[in-house]
């Protein structure tokens, strides 16, 4: 099977229902065993056991701008190929990607008041990320504001790619900023700074929570195709309402004028 | 397992996190049925697609 094999919906379909399972079972096994090993890891010398709270707090943030990554993926789909699955992925992102982004600030801000002394502050990573998160509200409310799904599509494409613009100011700005946040420790030139007793834990954290995503996207897109479905059923049917009351009419005033002659 | 002086903020973000997934996930399941119980009554009353073939197209349920 190929890749445009998969653009076609009905086979995606039947494709994902068989994938689906098997993902959703690799998912639950691997957030088990990452579990295991963030409640089995052992405190850090500064941070004390609010450690645990970065195996979730860094798999959500990584996760915040990969599926910004995948969305600008889906929306040159959109716009250059025209993909007949592209918007739909795009589409079907969006809500899982806000989520990941809250979790990620979220878990943040609760790991920032012991750490910190603060919950908040306008620094340039927390600000950027703020920035993202709301963006993915914004290209959800676009979706919802306009009724016809193609018309929308390139519109939320357009907006995707120039929000894709933030990615490289998110990642960079603890290099280009002096900011609060700590740089990079796990992905950097030279190698990761972290003790293997948290590096594997939060690895294994990482790929689960991308498994999750995974598992979500392609459950999301499966709804967002029959939700198309639906809709252009109920377009028939409502078509041919308007026609067979068209017809009723005409054949009526044809009786009337007869009966008149 | 002890988890400090700072176990609450350890706590509520693990409960977060699995409260936030657990919508996510009830999200997918919920309008996958909603979706299916649409076409179903579509199709109940005679709409269907041009192929003629069933507008969900799954082998097997999602749930």
């Amino acid at each position: 099977m190929t890749l445009i094999d998969l653009a076609n919906p009905t086979r995606f379909l039947a494709l994902s229902a068989r994938v689906l399972p098997w993902l959703a079972a690799a998912t639950v096994i691997l957030l088990t065993i990452g579990l295991y090993q963030s409640a089995s890891a052992p405190d850090d010398y500064q941070q004390g056991a609010t450690v645990k709270i970065m195996f979730i707090h860094v798999p959500n943030a990584w996760l915040s701008m990969f599926v910004w990554g995948v969305m600008s993926v889906a929306s040159l789909g959109t716009l250059v190929w025209r993909h007949p699955l592209a918007d739909v992925a795009a589409k079907a992102a969006a809500p899982i990607g806000a989520a990941f982004t809250f979790l990620a600030l979220l878990t943040g801000s609760l790991w920032g008041r012991p750490m910190w002394g603060t919950y908040w502050e306008w620094d340039a990573r927390l600000t950027s990320v703020l920035i993202l998160f709301l963006m993915y509200l914004g290209l959800m409310a676009l979706w919802r504001a306009v009724e016809d799904p193609s018309r929308a599509a390139r519109a939320a494409a357009v907006l995707t790619l120039v929000g894709a613009i933030n990615l490289p100011i998110i990642k960079f700005s603890v290099d280009w900023w002096n900011t609060l946040h700590q740089p990079a420790s796990v992905m950097r030139m030279g190698g990761s700074t972290l003790d293997k007793s948290f590096l594997i834990p939060l690895l294994v954290m990482a790929v689960a929570f991308t498994l999750l995503f995974v598992t979500l996207h392609l459950a999301a897109m499966r709804n967002e195709i029959l939700r198309r479905r639906v809709r252009s059923l109920q377009m028939m049917q409502a078509s041919r309402v308007a026609f067979s009351s068209e017809v009723g009419t005409g054949s009526r005033e044809e009786n009337a004028s007869k009966g008149a002659a | 397992m002890s988890l400090g002086p700072y176990a609450s903020f350890i706590v509520t973000s693990y409960a977060a996190a699995a409260i936030v997934v657990a919508i996510l996930i009830g999200w997918v399941v919920f309008d996958y049925r909603n979706q299916t119980q649409r076409l179903r009554e579509l199709g109940r009353s005679g709409v269907t697609r041009r192929s003629g073939r069933s507008a969900v197209d799954t082998p097997r349920t999602m749930t």
